[in-house]
């Protein structure tokens, strides 16, 4: 019996299952409260076409930037990629689709797919490309755009500590994403930086519950800083 | 010469009110945050999921956790709440911020904003801008009043693809501070040295004049 135990011992079982051209929820903002490991395995694998949803599509050569070098991104769902200059070349080449996305509709589409719900009307966005061959509908006499949600076949997240039965907290800003697209992966994947024993963590302080985890990997994490700003002395 | 981007930055602040929850894009607004008035206490909300964003940290103080929007690493004050990017919007589009503050490629005399897109160029998405002009209950633009070629960027219609449609309500530009109503803007002080004719003159759109423009002051609140 395996019960609820949901850890797993390597990033071949935590990957297990992921085939080409699937959709891939991916947490974090920028470099920060991503599963850093999770994707490096990615580019081991033999898999491509991916559909990678996540709010940024990492750096040159860290976070998602590896898998754009590898090429195995068909498509990218994200509201800002301007930190990543491959991004830049693999989309004016074709070779890259994407969809950008205002950032709180990126969020608020994978909250809606972890909730079973298909779409949402919201203001954001109106009268922009964004809008473009979406309907509209007046509420009270003000404009919104139906948006539909998102779930992926995967959704990776990162989380700070969780228990074996994959309830999650997460830390400061490295939350983000990630609470949204744990609910909106079918195979949901935390990599989490401590695995406690259930009643170890409070069950008050739980951002994340287990339901929604299918996977948990101990990772360890180089936690990168893309602006270093000090207080100046 | 109009305001440099420390002054903008100044003027902006003047807006402020006590009890404010404030957002504060990339740029030029993010050092408002240096000249909050000594006798108010706004709360800074960074869309990436901080309410309460303090200062930049000592070295020793540095954590690759906390950071914010603009992916700099900050500290959290106290009576600071990390939550998710869900909620964070929740709090935009729900009405809940007290006033945005942004950079524009272009406003408009009916309060629309362009401000991520230029055709032609490459584009790297809109963020949050969106989101923040669609659900802020007051939104500041702040910009210059035009390009380097001297072109107005205070315009009758934007002409860039939009960030949000009638929805920016005061501007701060590097020659004056205008407000948007009726479809027009309307001049409420020039910057120093700033004549009334060369904001006339660098603005495309509708602009009320009243017979009096005050000059800016900016000095008053330097801490």
């Amino acid at each position: 019996m395996v019960g609820f135990n949901k850890v797993v011992n390597s990033y071949d079982e935590a990957l297990k299952g992921l085939k080409n051209n699937m959709t891939v929820i991916v947490g974090g903002f920028g470099l920060c409260g991503i599963p850093e490991g999770l994707i490096a395995r990615i580019q081991t694998m033999d898999v491509s076409g991916l559909t990678c949803v996540s709010n940024n599509a990492g750096v040159d050569g860290f976070g998602l930037g590896l898998l754009l070098e590898s090429k195995q991104i068909k498509k990218m769902i994200a509201s800002y990629v301007g930190e990543n200059g491959l991004f830049e070349e693999q989309f004016l080449t074709g070779e890259l689709e994407v969809e950008l996305t205002p950032q709180g509709t990126l969020a608020e589409k994978m909250r809606a797919g972890g909730a079973g719900i298909p779409g949402f009307y919201t203001a954001t966005g109106y009268g922009t490309p964004v809008a473009e061959g979406k309907e509209i509908r007046s509420f009270g006499g003000k404009s919104y755009v139906l948006e539909e949600s998102i779930t992926g076949e995967f959704a990776l997240v990162k989380a700070w500590k969780a228990d074996t039965m994959g309830n999650l907290i997460f830390r400061k800003t490295a939350m983000n994403f990630n609470p949204m697209a744990a609910t909106a992966g079918k195979v949901t994947v935390a990599e989490v930086e401590e695995i406690v024993e259930p009643g170890e963590l409070d069950p008050n302080a739980i951002h994340t519950p287990g339901i929604y985890v299918n996977r948990v990997i101990k990772g360890t994490f180089e936690k990168r800083i893309e602006q270093l700003t000090l207080a100046s002395a | 010469m109009g305001l440099r981007r420390d002054q903008l930055a100044m003027r902006v602040a003047q807006e402020l009110k006590d009890g404010y929850y404030v957002n504060l894009g990339i740029g030029i607004p993010t050092l408002v945050a240096n000249y909050v008035p000594d006798d108010i206490e706004v709360m800074l909300q960074s869309e990436n999921g901080l309410l309460g964003m303090g200062e930049f940290p000592s070295e020793e103080n540095v954590d690759p956790d906390l950071i914010n929007a603009g992916k700099q690493t900050v500290t959290a004050v106290m009576g600071a709440s990390f939550f998710s990017s869900a909620d964070s919007f929740a709090m935009i589009r729900g009405g809940h911020v007290d006033l945005t503050v942004l950079g524009a490629f272009e406003v408009d005399q009916n309060g629309s904003i362009a401000s991520w897109m230029v055709p032609g160029k490459l584009v790297k998405g809109m963020g949050g801008a969106m989101d923040l002009v669609a659900g802020a209950r007051d939104i500041i633009v702040t910009m210059t009043h035009a390009n380097k070629k001297g072109e107005s960027k205070v315009l009758k219609e934007c002409t860039l693809p939009l960030t949000g449609v009638g929805c920016i309500k005061k501007v701060v530009s590097d020659l004056a501070y205008m407000e948007i109503h009726d479809g027009k803007f309307h001049l409420f002080e020039r910057a120093p040295g700033i004549s009334v004719e060369e904001i006339i003159s660098k603005t495309e759109g509708d602009l009320i004049v009243p017979e009096y423009v005050p000059e800016m002051k900016l000095g008053s609140i330097m801490r």
